[in-house]
């Protein structure tokens, strides 16, 4: 095979104007920075800006002026006014679209095309679809006709991860907004920047005060937010350990939840299925943005007789992989996020090997500083391996077969996770029986890692509960109980 | 000369089967003015976990049958409440105190409710599922599965109108379910026990308990098997703290439907209001599907 050899291509970063520190952004200014911690570049791991770590003062704070700001504007603006602003927001997003990427793909790691080409443009999108359910709520099939009209909860308590820090603002702010709830959301530790330039982006668009906080900090601002009194719903996107911590802590009050949660997606390669299409979509199920994705395909359920030749032209198609600096345009893959994250993947990944693993990587130099860790694939895996059941978060491909159908779900379904699937064949009806098959939230069919604003997203058993996008993501931040009886679900 | 009548023995309904406790316990169950009516068993914890294992195996069939399938098997479920119909009023009378007109009343409302749910089967995908227009050539549909094993706490108060209202809409979807019944009214549920054996519903689909609620809802709540949770019958149960059994709900983040709330406590709906699509939704998860469009 003939290789090209690519000259640098580096995307300018001087586009973004990154402060020497940050201080959170509550009631629509931004507060004097104090506390504070570094976020830095993972791939240089140099220091980009100071944020700050907020206290259970500073969530109070933010809490009460999210509280102000519902019931004094935001709750009571009509529909039609509130989309009006966040389609402001939308546009104010794709004007900016460039910086976001910069800012996005410097603090978290992942390369520029990502950023560029899918991060921040759906991220936009979210705005933009949610803008205009803002004053259609009432034909979205929430309630029965005579019944309550839905109404929003309040103020919403949001944490996000790392992986995608721009498109989880998206997903949790833009549904909030349109249903009339104001927000309080914490960026996680290592990815706060774009978090506080949308907050930029909510003064540009004359916002109201209150109706979006944004407070830094790591888990114990989050938990401090999450058991807040006055929050009247969580919306969480993270590990399922800290999911279940959630649920415990609302448990027995009027509090909502949302929880988004971790995966071990089986992607499944029939033997009729287009086998170079198919070694694209497990390249995008578990390379894109270097596997840290709650639905990355990380098990690969393969049948049988067809193993060693998907594992030869995977391999293959991995030695035209570019690792390398993440604002490269033409890096495929970028840097691990964080030191622990790195941690965690090494030693998932030294276990799989202990337990039996075949691990192989293709040639390829990774840069000296930096997170840094090589597209893997662990063949030889048996279904009580740790990398065959544990979330790894990371470009670590474990591949096991499976000779009939059945044999395919059975293994598929056998883990507490339930968010996403694929399924690979050029049968019709098997796909459809396949997709009846798989307990999980979304099943991408002969794709994978799709992701619009119009589809909701979220997962089956431990992989949390609620939709998010759609008209089933409206679900979670309205209520039709009558206003006496506020229990319901959640 | 009169006859000796013959009394029914009141048993669990497990799979299909009405064993007695495994525990080999029974407890008095007194009319609302104090008269014995029955000695019930005494659901245990094994009972508990013996109905787990019996509804996750009739879950498969169940949740595979037809939308129009499962309603007519409502419908049926309807069709023997009605022909039981002088024996139920009968019993919830006894249980709640309440007279002949009203208990009646009661009967109608919940062989009613039946039907409505018996329609409600093959409509759930269409009201709830759609097309999602997305922004590229790909087919993509979501549409409401059901979230597997309820465990149910039936309501304390009302023992058939609202015992039906609660287990209808859970299995309409094609969930299947472990009840525990009102603790001190638990006569009409175990009789709808025996309307369920005789409707063609596949055994393990519905499995009842018996029981002092207190002792076996923490089992439920904490069973590793059990998907879901329906805390309704909270309200009013004795020794039961609806929250801590949120809390051991979270272990494996069983959906949790927390019973209906005034001013922080939890109280009884009123099970004659419409009923609305709120117990339904809470027992379904949303499953989207993509496929390219291509040539």
């Amino acid at each position: 095979m003939p290789t090209f050899e690519y000259a640098p291509a580096p995307e300018s970063r001087a586009i973004v104007t990154i402060e020497k520190s940050y201080g959170l952004f509550v009631d629509g200014a931004f507060t004097r920075p104090k506390a504070t911690f570094a976020t830095i570049n993972p791939a240089d791991e140099t220091v980009l800006a100071e944020v700050t770590q907020a206290g259970p003062k500073d969530v109070d704070r933010a809490v009460a002026a999210a509280r102000r700001a519902y019931e004094g504007v935001w709750g009571k603006m009509s529909g039609a006014e509130r989309g009006k602003y966040l389609f402001r927001i939308a546009r104010i997003l794709q004007e900016r679209a460039r910086e976001f990427a910069v800012l996005e793909t410097l603090d978290n790691g992942k390369p520029i095309k990502e950023t560029r080409d899918v991060d921040v443009p759906i991220a936009a999108a979210h705005f933009f679809y949610h803008a205009g359910w803002a004053d259609k709520l009432e034909y979205a099939g929430l309630s029965a006709s005579g019944a309550q009209l839905p109404r929003p909860h309040g103020v919403v308590g949001q944490v996000i991860p790392w992986n995608f820090p721009l498109l989880m603002l998206a997903w949790k702010i833009a549904p909030a907004l349109a249903t009339g709830n104001t927000v309080v959301l914490k960026p996680a530790e290592t990815t706060p920047l774009s978090a506080l330039l949308f907050a930029e982006v909510c003064q540009q668009a004359d916002l109201p005060a209150g109706v979006v906080n944004i407070v830094t900090g790591d888990g114990r601002t989050g938990q401090a937010l999450v058991e807040h009194p006055d929050v009247d719903k969580i919306a969480f996107t993270g590990s399922t350990e800290v999911g279940k911590a959630i649920a415990r802590s609302i448990a027995g009050t009027s509090k909502k939840a949302t929880l988004e949660l971790g995966g071990k997606a089986a992607n499944i390669v029939f033997d009729d299925a287009p086998l170079d299409q198919a070694v694209e979509g497990i390249v995008n199920g578990i390379f894109f943005n270097q596997g840290q994705v709650c639905c990355a395909g990380s098990r690969l359920l393969v049948q049988e007789s067809i193993h060693d030749q998907v594992v030869a032209k995977l391999k293959r198609r991995l030695g035209t992989l570019r690792v390398g600096d993440p604002m490269d345009k033409n890096s495929d893959l970028g840097a691990i996020n964080s030191k622990a994250q790195l941690q965690r993947i090494t030693s998932l990944v030294e276990a799989g090997v202990a337990e039996g693993a075949d691990r192989w990587s293709p040639e390829c130099t990774l840069p000296a500083k930096g997170y840094w860790f090589p597209p893997t694939v662990l063949t030889g895996v048996s279904q009580t391996h740790r990398v065959a059941t544990e979330e790894i978060f990371g470009p670590v491909l474990s591949v096991l077969t499976f000779r009939t159908p059945q044999e395919a779900v059975a293994k598929a379904n056998n883990t507490a996770y339930g968010l996403s699937a694929g399924v690979w064949t050029e049968k019709g009806s098997r796909i459809l029986w396949m997709a009846d098959q798989l307990k999980a939230g979304v099943v991408w069919a002969n794709t994978f890692n799709r992701f619009d604003p119009t589809s909701p997203f979220g997962g089956y058993k431990e992989s949390g509960y609620g939709r998010e996008g759609g008209r089933h993501g409206l679900e979670a931040y309205v209520t039709t109980a009558p206003a006496t009886l506020t229990g319901a679900t959640r | 000369m009169s006859r000796l009548d013959v009394r029914k023995t009141y048993k669990l309904y497990i799979g299909g089967a009405f064993p007695r406790s495994e525990s080999g316990r029974s407890y008095e169950v007194v009319s609302a003015t104090g008269e014995f009516l029955a000695n019930a068993a005494m659901g245990s914890r094994k009972d508990v976990r013996d109905a787990v294992v019996a509804a996750r195996s009739a879950l498969a069939g169940w949740s595979g049958a037809t939308p129009y399938n499962r309603g007519q098997v409502l419908y049926r479920v309807a069709e023997v409440l009605e022909g039981r119909r002088t024996q139920f009023v009968e019993e919830v009378a006894a249980s709640e105190g309440s007279s002949a007109r009203a208990a009646g009343a009661v009967v109608d409302a919940a062989i009613d409710r039946v039907v409505w749910y018996a329609g409600w089967t093959d409509k759930i995908a269409q009201v709830l599922g759609n097309l999602n227009p997305v922004a590229g050539p790909f087919f993509n549909v979501s549409a409401p599965e059901p979230t597997g094993v309820v465990g149910i706490l039936a309501p304390q108060g009302s023992s058939l109108l609202g015992l039906v209202s609660v287990v209808a809409p859970v299995i309409a979807s094609g969930n299947t379910a472990v009840v525990v019944t009102s603790a001190d009214r638990p006569l009409p549920a175990v009789t709808f026990g025996e309307v369920l054996a005789t409707s063609d519903v596949p055994g393990g689909v519905v499995n009842i308990i018996t029981a002092r609620t207190a002792e076996v809802a923490s089992w439920l709540a904490a069973h590793r098997d059990v998907n879901a949770i329906d805390l309704t019958g909270a309200a009013g149960a004795d020794g039961v703290d609806w929250g801590a059994l949120e809390v051991e709900a979270a272990g494996n983040l069983k959906r949790v439907l927390r019973p209906a709330l005034a001013d922080g406590q939890p109280v009884e709906p009123d099970w004659s209001a419409d009923p609305g699509l709120g117990r339904i939704r809470a027992f379904v998860e949303t499953k989207t599907v993509w496929h390219p469009k291509g040539l």
